[in-house]
Order: structure tokens, then C-alpha cells, then sequence
């Protein structure tokens, strides 16, 4: 269970492979599909329907927690965890609310089977910020009004941290093109750009390197 | 507060049949008046003798006027904030609703052996009353039934509650309904046959919601067509005779859902001493309201509490079927239920109605405007509430003016308040035929509205428009030659200056110098919070993050209901009074241990200041310990406006675009918005929520859309990658003004954004702009390619 290689098994890989049916027409996805139905088959000859123990590696600890095997790791985190920043918004991958770093890489919680990262490093809204030490990019996220309702903002703010680890000088089309995939209802997108680049501009300031964002209004 | 009877403008100070209340001792006061542009002026009012003294402009204050974050923002981006949809309680049960898998019919049984049977489920509720529907005149019309007719795919029928979501979500499936099925209708046009399926066998009216919504009442009634609506003013026919010009189109939008990212949703935990009901909700009153009236317990045995808000737009008011059956679940479980519906679900549960527009307006060759002729049709679903005349009527001063609204009942999820009702839909016509009018007399459209709107603070925005952006600049229509066309437009938009007199708080002050107020008022993430401490703070002479805010929980002084932006101008003065006051009494408590007179204090810089003598000066904290009991509080509640000059409001959005005519994709490339909320408390806030005023806007003109499938009567894109809304790509350049507007009728002069802020407006700039890009009027939304392509003449119009 611990040495599972693929993380991107997901829930609608699971109907896939469950379905063997599904569209095999593009080689890539036959391949990923033919890894999530041997991760599957593999699952079912370990565990399953009934829920089972499994240990999570979240935020630096180790949680021990029972489920069943078609839990995604949104409810897992939410229900059981009670790590509730991460929020559900659609359920099906299409708004992004549910970031999390799993190996410091975002992905789509509600789109993650929770036994599907056992042995990895997880990562959620909670485990950003140290204690009441916010991460740079929430404390922008303040600083600039970088929210409303509130609702997309861990989600955002996972997708917007993540893109300043791979890129620490992006432009504005780099951030617009990192939170593509958040949906805000509330509108508050040029704040989460302003705010994003203000904390490129100011490391930068700070590593002395000039800052391609610099000054750059969303 | 009924928002349905927008014309004329109700300052909802009485609710009808409320005893009146006795008139104030008053003072006689001096307050500033107007537009600091403009120069400010002086205004005599009588002010209640318990009211603070009047504010001088924000340039002369120390916390109001000024960029405050947040209150709750290290909470939020922290992922600290509870939600109704993070509340978990000891012994909580997950719920999962069963709804109509048909669009018209009766229930013939409903078998839920097999859901109760399976293991983990506690309890099943059937719903027997139907609420937030249009309900017929005469019940009797119908075969007496123990179900609601389905009236719609979706429509609530049961719910299920057990041990995880997921086991009621598999119970919820176990549900069997049969059904004897009837014809159905889903699409407005064909709703208003002679021969369409009607949704109700006779006339039917709907109630509105706390936040607005709901259609007339006692209107006629043939088949499906629910109206009209009249409001006559003058002789339009006269009007249209002394015209020099005549404009005259048809318009048409679409339905919008509201897409809040926390869908509706109730934790309820029922004790038979208190139901505790945690809620999504824009009003906490209005859920302790229906809790009461639904399950006849006394208001004082219902608690609410919404402490952090995913999202409303007009949707979440009162307790919803799912509040019902949550409670009903809970009750049966003896354990606490959450139900928060899914994706699916709350795009069925409330819609923005859709509209097909008549408008005729007349000018004189100055501009004048002599008549405006406006017929609406619209559906909300199974409810009411579709009307679109608000602009035509209160944006321009018109002598003549005939507007006739017509609600359509179809097969579909009921309408609800939607930010700004009827308006964005009127906006579109209404601006781009005031548009239409300038290109016909050949006057510039700044200088038309000029001529004809009286509204100096949309004077003031629209000189900060030719100020600042590229419009003297403007070309003439269609100016360019290639595939691509760009173009510059601009709306206007009116709002209301509503008050809630249910408007109390309460502010505490303790010996350790912990200063707290606290309300039943809600933050639905407009930044309600963050508003109310600015104001105390101002009072106290202390930053706003040492205030602490305690709302959202009907323990506390009664609240409004956030509909009709309300909120800021309602309660803003009560918090801003119950301060004042507490300082009073905290002055007259401490003011011997000082050896002075209260009057001689005052609070400055987060210290006690001694007037009459400049070298004694102490921290509020050494202050407050000389008080001689633990803590001293004051409540107050909204005193009536001083006047009642200024009743409405608006902004004026300015918008470029491109226009790609070989694919038909309109991009908006820049926005300038100049917008009027009274006196703005939090700039910061407010600007953020114009510029998503603004972000709804576009995407209701250019994405948003729901789509019914014609034989099944189903909603087909419910969820959120085929319902599009906006997103990062598609956010233009945005800058935003504030035109400060004081108006002397309060304690704070404060108004609300929430509706005025872009969403009114910007789908008809988009339509100016997009006819100064292209010489073509869009007559509808969304302009998606297919319907762009249309209106250039490029593909034909295929109906689905």
C-alpha cells in the first residue's frame, strides 16, 4: 500500500478503469489507463468495499484514519481530518477549490483518492502557514484584499504559492495562467494577480534581482 | 423589505401593519452635503438627540475613508474560517437531498424501505409542503395530493441523513418515486403558446424573498403568462407624437444561476429547548423568521449563526427546502444534520430570470426625452419575479413612461433576487437603446446622458470617464477594417437607497480596555466585518484591529437581511451610534477618577485625552481601567433617515474591447469604472467588490448561460465546466473610482456597493462598445461566438 507510484490516480480514473470501455484513442491516456487499472485491480485484491486503515502523511504529520476506498482525499481531509481549508466546490475537477500540494506538486483533492496518497507528502492550506505566521503569499493575499467571500481563496492561494516555487519571477500571463483553473465567483482575480506579484517583486527586491513584474498592475 | 415593488422607491422604514413608531427628540445640526469635486455644501437637518455628532468628510478622518484589509483575512487565507460546510459536530449526520428526475408530474408513491434499510442511515425526511415556489390562487384547482406536484427536474422531494455523506448519498439513490408524468415546457417562447403545457392549471403567484424577488401579485393569468405588471406615468402616446426621434428594438437575455462557491446549505442541531441552525445564509434574521414560522417555535428557541459566508448573490435567504428538511432530519435522528446541496442542485435551486424586451423610447432633436415604452416578458422558472423595468423607469427623468412585465412560467427551477434584480436585464435594453438615441441625433452618448440624468454624482463619474479614459479618443462606428474591431462603450446604473430599520448593535466596553461589538448581521464576504470596526474604531480613536466584531448570531442585536445592499447603510449608522454611545457612558464612568468633567475627554491615537490640559494623556487601556463596573455596554438601534433627498444611486462603467469577427470571440480588454456608495467606509473593500461586480457582468454578457434540454425538461449544464463563468484568462485590465457623495441622511452616509458595482451595467457598455466596434447592435446574451457570428449576419440563427 505505501509504494504506490502513480498519484494521479483519480476518481474519474477509477470509472475509467472500472469501465475498461472508456476512450483509449490517444496513447497517453491508454497508457495512464492501463497503470490505474493495474492501481486498481491492485486495490481490490488488498482492500475494500468496507473501509480499512490507512496512514496520511499531512502537513508534516502522520494520520492515521479509516476509510473506504472510494473516499477522495477532500472528504478525507475535511470529514475526517478535519482540515476543512480545503474547500469543495464542484466535485469534479473543474473549479479548483480544492488544491492541495501533494509532493509539493498542486492537485485537485476531490479528484484524488485518498489511498492513493498514502506514502506521499501532502500538503494542504493549513500546513502553509506556521501557527498564526502567514506564508508570504496569504499575507499579500491581505495586504492587497485579495479575497471576498473567501471560499476560493485556499484553493487559490495553494495554486498561487505553487507557481512562486516553480517560478519565482513570473509575469502576469504566468499567474493568470497558474490560476486558470481556480474559479472565484466573488471576482476578485486582479487582487490575487497584484498580490501574487508583489510577493515575486518583493523577494526579488530582497535577492537583489530585478523583478520583470515589477510594478505590474492586474 | 420587498424589492419586487422597486417603482416607487420604498425605504422599507415600516414594514405594513407595524405599529409607526413615535418621533425622536431632536437637535438641530449642520452636516456636510455633496460631492467633494463639486465643492461641499452645508445641509440642516434635525437629528435624533441620541445620534452622534455629524461626521466631517473622510479626508478629515482618521480610520473611515482609509484602505483597511480585511478584519477576517488572515482567517480566510489561513483556511481558518468555518463555513456552514466545515461545521462538524460531536454525533453529525451528512444529508443528501432526492430530487424530481421528471419535469412535470404528480408523485404516485415514494418507497424509501431500501434507503432506510441500508446500514448507517438514521433518518428519511419526505417533503409534504413545497416553499420558494409560485402557489396556485385557488389550491383546489389541483387533485388533492399528500406530494407537491413536480413542477421541475430537481425539485426537491426528500432527503436522507446517515453516518457519512457518502452512505447518504447511496441512500439518497435508493429512493424510488413513481411518477404519472405530464407534458412539460421549458422554454419561454414556447411557454407562451396558446396550446403550451401549463405549469399551472390556473393562476399562481410566488412570495418574494427576504433579499427581493418575487413577482406582483392578483395579476391576470392566461395559460402560463403571469401579468402584466403596469405602471403608467403621463401619455406615452402623447410622448411618442411630440418625438423628434424614435427608437424602437428587441432584447434578450439569458438565465444566469448564482454559482455562489459554497452552494446552500444548513447544519441543524435540534434539542428540544433550542434548534441551533448554522446557515449559508445572506440573513440570519430571515432563517430565524422561517425556522419560526415553518416548525411554530418561538423565535427565541431558533439560534442562527453564520460566522463565515461562501457566497450568496441574492440566493440565500430564509430557511429553503433544504433548511426544512435538514431540520425534519434532525429532529427524527435526534442528532445534528448537515445538508449542504451539491453542485447539480444549486443550479437549480435559484436562477436569474431571462428576458425578451420591447423598448421604444422618444427624444426631441436636444435629446429630451419625451416617452419611454418599455414590454417585458421573463421566466423564473415556477416562480415570479422576472420584471426588467427598474432602469427605464428611475434612470432618466421622463415625462411619459408605460412599462408592462410579464412573468412566464415554465418548467424550471424557481428565480430568485440576483444582485441587482431585473436590472442588469433592463440595463441591457435600456442603455444601449439611450445608445441607439445618441448615434440617431448624432450626439456624443456622454453628452446625451449629460442632458438627460440629473444624478450629480454620475455627473462627477462621468467627468472622471472623459478624464481618464481614451474616450475623446472615440471613433465612429466600425471603424476599423480589418477582422479584428475594437470599440468603446458606456452604461449607467441607477440602485436604491434601502433601509432596514432591524438594523442594532451592541458595543462593549471592558475594564482591560477590550473594546467589542457585536450584531446578528451577517458578512457574506462584501466585508461587513471589516466595515463595522472601521466605524467603532473612528469612534474610539483606535486602529479597527483592535476592535473586536462578534455578528453573524442571532443571540446578538437583530441584524438586516444583506439583500438589496442594505446592509452598509443600515447598520452603519447603528454601530457608529451604539459606539458613540458607549463612549459616553464609558466618559461619564471614568471622568471623576480623572477628576474632570466627561466632557472634557476625548479618545485620539488609541489615548484618553484631557482637553483642557495637554500634558495628561493615557492609553485607552489605563483609561478604562478606572471604569468602576467590569464593563459598560450601549446598544442602538437605526434611527430614521434625517431626509429623504436621495433615494437612488449609480455608477458609470466604461468599457474596450476587440471584437473578432472572423470567430466571433468579444474580448474585453479594459474597464474603467466610476462608482457613488454615499460615504465609502473601506475603499479597499469596496473597490473589491466593484471590480466583481464588474468580473459577473462580463461573464453574464459574454459566457454564462443555462441550457434546457426541450425533451427532457432538464437542466443540461449543471455543474461548472459547462456552465461557464469566468475566469482568470478572461479578467480585462480594471481601474476603479469613487466619487465620494455625502448626502446628510445619516449618522455615516454610507451605502452599499454590492448591487450597483458593474453588474448593472456592464453587459449593455459591452453591447456600446461592441456597436462602436462593429456598427452592429447586440440584441442578445450571451455573445458567445455563435450568437456574435449571428448578429454579423456571418451564420444563420439555429434554434436548439
Amino acid at each position: 500500500m505505501a509504494d504506490i507510484p502513480n498519484p494521479k490516480f483519480s476518481r474519474r480514473g477509477f470509472l475509467k478503469g472500472a469501465g475498461v470501455t472508456a476512450a483509449t484513442t490517444v496513447i497517453e491516456s491508454a497508457n495512464a489507463l492501463a497503470r490505474e487499472t493495474k492501481s486498481a485491480l491492485e486495490h481490490q485484491q488488498a482492500v475494500g468495499p468496507d473501509a480499512f486503515p490507512i496512514k496520511l502523511s499531512v502537513n508534516g504529520q502522520e494520520h492515521s484514519v479509516t476509510i473506504e476506498p472510494r473516499y477522495t482525499l477532500a472528504e478525507t481531509l475535511r470529514d475526517n481530518l478535519n482540515l476543512t481549508g480545503t474547500k469543495v466546490v464542484c466535485d469534479r475537477g473543474s473549479c479548483s477549490a480544492c488544491t492541495v500540494w501533494i509532493d509539493n506538486i498542486p492537485k485537485l483533492a476531490c479528484m484524488t483518492l485518498a489511498i492513493d496518497t498514502v506514502g506521499h507528502k501532502i500538503t494542504t492550506i493549513e500546513g502553509l502557514s506556521h501557527g498564526d505566521t502567514m506564508h508570504k503569499v496569504q499575507a499579500a493575499f491581505v495586504k492587497h484584499d485579495a479575497m471576498q467571500c473567501g471560499f476560493c481563496t485556499p484553493g487559490m492561494v495553494m495554486s498561487c504559492a505553487a507557481l512562486l516555487e516553480r517560478n519565482p519571477n513570473p509575469s502576469l500571463a504566468d499567474v493568470k495562467h497558474a490560476v486558470s483553473g481556480n474559479l472565484c465567483r466573488c471576482g476578485t482575480y486582479p487582487k490575487i494577480f497584484k498580490a501574487t506579484l508583489d510577493v515575486a517583486q518583493q523577494r526579488n527586491k530582497t535577492a537583489g534581482l530585478v523583478s520583470l513584474a515589477g510594478g505590474r498592475e492586474a | 423589505m420587498a424589492l419586487d415593488s422597486l417603482i416607487p422607491v420604498n425605504d422599507g422604514e415600516q414594514s405594513p401593519g407595524s405599529p409607526a413608531k413615535p418621533e425622536p427628540a431632536t437637535r438641530t445640526e449642520n452636516l456636510i452635503w455633496g460631492i467633494p469635486q463639486d465643492g461641499l455644501q452645508r445641509k440642516e437637518r434635525k437629528v435624533p438627540v441620541d445620534e452622534p455628532p455629524p461626521l466631517p468628510p473622510n479626508s478629515e478622518l482618521a480610520y473611515i475613508g482609509k484602505p483597511t484589509p480585511r478584519y477576517d483575512g488572515p482567517a480566510k487565507v489561513m483556511g481558518k474560517g468555518k463555513y456552514t460546510a466545515d461545521i462538524h459536530l460531536p454525533g453529525m449526520l451528512y444529508a443528501s437531498m432526492v430530487d424530481a428526475t421528471v419535469a412535470h408530474g404528480r408523485i404516485v408513491s415514494i418507497d424509501t424501505s431500501a434507503a432506510e434499510r441500508l446500514p448507517g442511515v438514521r433518518a428519511v425526511h419526505v417533503i409534504e409542503h413545497l416553499y420558494g415556489v409560485a402557489e396556485l390562487r385557488d389550491p383546489s384547482q389541483e387533485t388533492p395530493s399528500r406530494y407537491p406536484v413536480v413542477r421541475y427536474a430537481g425539485q426537491p422531494i426528500a432527503g436522507v441523513a446517515a453516518v457519512s455523506q457518502q452512505i447518504a448519498n447511496d441512500a439518497a439513490k435508493l429512493v424510488k418515486v413513481q411518477y404519472d408524468t405530464m407534458a412539460f415546457v421549458v422554454d419561454r417562447s414556447d411557454a407562451r403558446a396558446e396550446d403550451a403545457p401549463v405549469v399551472f392549471p390556473g393562476p399562481a403567484d410566488a412570495a418574494g424573498s427576504a433579499g427581493g424577488g418575487g413577482g406582483p401579485k392578483n395579476v391576470p393569468q392566461k395559460g402560463n403568462v403571469h401579468g402584466p405588471q403596469r405602471k403608467t406615468v403621463g401619455d406615452v402616446e402623447k410622448g411618442f407624437a411630440e418625438a423628434d426621434v424614435v427608437v424602437e428594438g428587441e432584447y434578450f437575455t439569458q438565465v444566469q444561476t448564482h454559482s455562489a462557491l459554497e452552494t446552500h446549505g444548513f447544519v441543524v442541531d435540534w434539542k428540544p429547548d433550542e434548534v441551533t441552525v448554522y446557515a449559508s445564509t445572506q440573513g440570519t434574521s430571515s432563517v430565524r423568521d422561517e425556522f419560526s414560522e415553518v416548525f411554530k417555535l418561538p423565535k427565541s428557541k431558533v439560534r442562527v449563526i453564520t460566522e463565515y459566508m461562501g457566497g450568496g448573490f441574492g440566493a440565500k435567504f430564509g430557511a429553503g427546502n433544504e433548511g426544512v428538511v435538514a431540520a425534519n432530519l434532525s429532529r427524527k435522528a435526534n442528532a445534528p444534520v448537515k445538508l449542504m446541496l451539491d453542485r447539480r442542485q444549486e443550479h437549480m435551486v435559484a436562477n436569474r430570470p431571462d428576458s425578451h424586451q420591447a423598448l421604444k423610447i422618444g427624444a426631441k432633436s436636444d435629446g429630451t426625452l419625451t416617452a419611454i415604452q418599455l414590454t417585458s416578458y421573463g421566466t423564473a422558472g415556477v416562480g415570479t419575479g422576472a420584471g426588467t423595468a427598474g432602469p427605464a423607469a428611475n434612470l432618466y427623468r421622463c415625462p411619459n413612461l408605460l412599462t408592462e412585465e410579464y412573468d412566464v412560467f415554465i418548467n424550471a427551477g424557481p428565480g430568485a433576487a440576483f444582485r441587482a434584480p431585473g436590472h442588469p436585464q433592463g440595463c441591457f435594453a435600456f442603455e444601449q437603446a439611450i445608445d441607439e438615441l445618441a448615434v440617431k441625433l448624432n450626439i456624443d452618448p456622454l453628452a446625451l446622458r449629460e442632458k438627460i440624468d440629473e444624478s450629480p454624482a454620475r455627473r462627477a463619474e462621468r467627468r472622471l470617464i472623459l478624464e481618464r479614459t481614451n474616450w475623446k479618443n472615440r471613433r465612429p462606428a466600425g471603424a476599423d477594417t480589418g477582422p479584428i474591431k475594437r470599440g468603446m462603450g458606456i452604461a449607467q446604473s441607477v440602485w436604491y437607497r434601502f433601509v432596514n430599520m432591524n438594523s442594532s448593535c451592541e458595543v462593549r466596553v471592558s475594564r482591560d480596555g477590550s473594546v467589542e461589538l457585536m450584531s446578528a448581521v451577517q458578512d457574506l464576504g462584501t466585508g461587513t466585518k471589516t466595515m463595522l470596526a472601521i466605524v467603532v474604531a473612528e469612534e474610539f480613536g483606535i486602529p479597527p484591529s483592535d476592535v473586536v466584531i462578534r455578528i453573524g448570531d442571532t443571540r446578538f442585536p437583530i441584524g438586516p437581511d444583506s439583500g438589496g445592499s442594505v446592509t452598509t447603510g443600515s447598520i452603519s449608522p447603528s454601530s457608529r451610534n451604539a459606539a458613540y454611545q458607549a463612549k459616553q457612558q464609558f466618559f461619564a464612568a471614568i471622568a471623576p477618577q480623572f477628576g474632570t468633567t466627561p466632557d472634557n475627554l476625548a479618545l485620539r491615537d488609541g489615548r484618553l485625552i484631557l482637553k483642557n490640559d495637554a500634558s495628561r494623556s493615557y492609553t485607552l487601556k489605563q483609561a478604562a481601567a478606572k471604569l468602576p463596573t467590569a464593563e459598560i455596554s450601549a446598544k442602538a438601534t437605526r434611527a430614521p433617515e434625517y431626509a429623504k433627498e436621495r433615494l437612488t444611486y449609480g455608477g458609470v462603467d466604461y468599457v474596450e474591447l476587440a471584437v473578432d469577427t472572423e470567430t466571433g470571440r468579444v474580448h474585453v480588454e479594459k474597464v474603467f469604472g466610476a462608482h457613488d456608495c454615499g460615504r465609502p467606509i473601506n475603499p479597499l473593500g469596496v473597490i473589491s467588490q466593484i471590480n466583481g461586480g464588474i468580473l459577473q457582468g462580463i461573464s453574464y454578457a459574454l459566457f454564462e448561460q443555462r441550457i434546457m434540454d426541450r425533451s427532457g425538461g432538464y437542466m443540461l449544464n449543471a455543474n461548472l465546466e459547462n456552465y461557464k463563468i469566468l475566469g482568470a484568462r478572461e479578467v480585462p485590465e480594471i481601474e476603479v473610482e469613487l466619487v465620494e457623495n455625502y448626502i446628510a441622511q445619516s449618522s455615516t452616509d454610507a451605502a452599499g456597493i454590492g448591487e450597483s458595482a458593474g453588474i448593472i451595467t456592464l453587459a449593455a457598455a459591452i453591447g456600446n462598445a461592441f456597436y462602436n466596434a462593429t456598427g452592429v447592435r447586440m440584441r442578445k446574451i450571451p455573445m458567445t461566438p455563435a450568437n456574435v457570428l449571428t448578429a454579423l449576419g456571418k451564420v444563420q440563427e439555429v434554434q436548439a
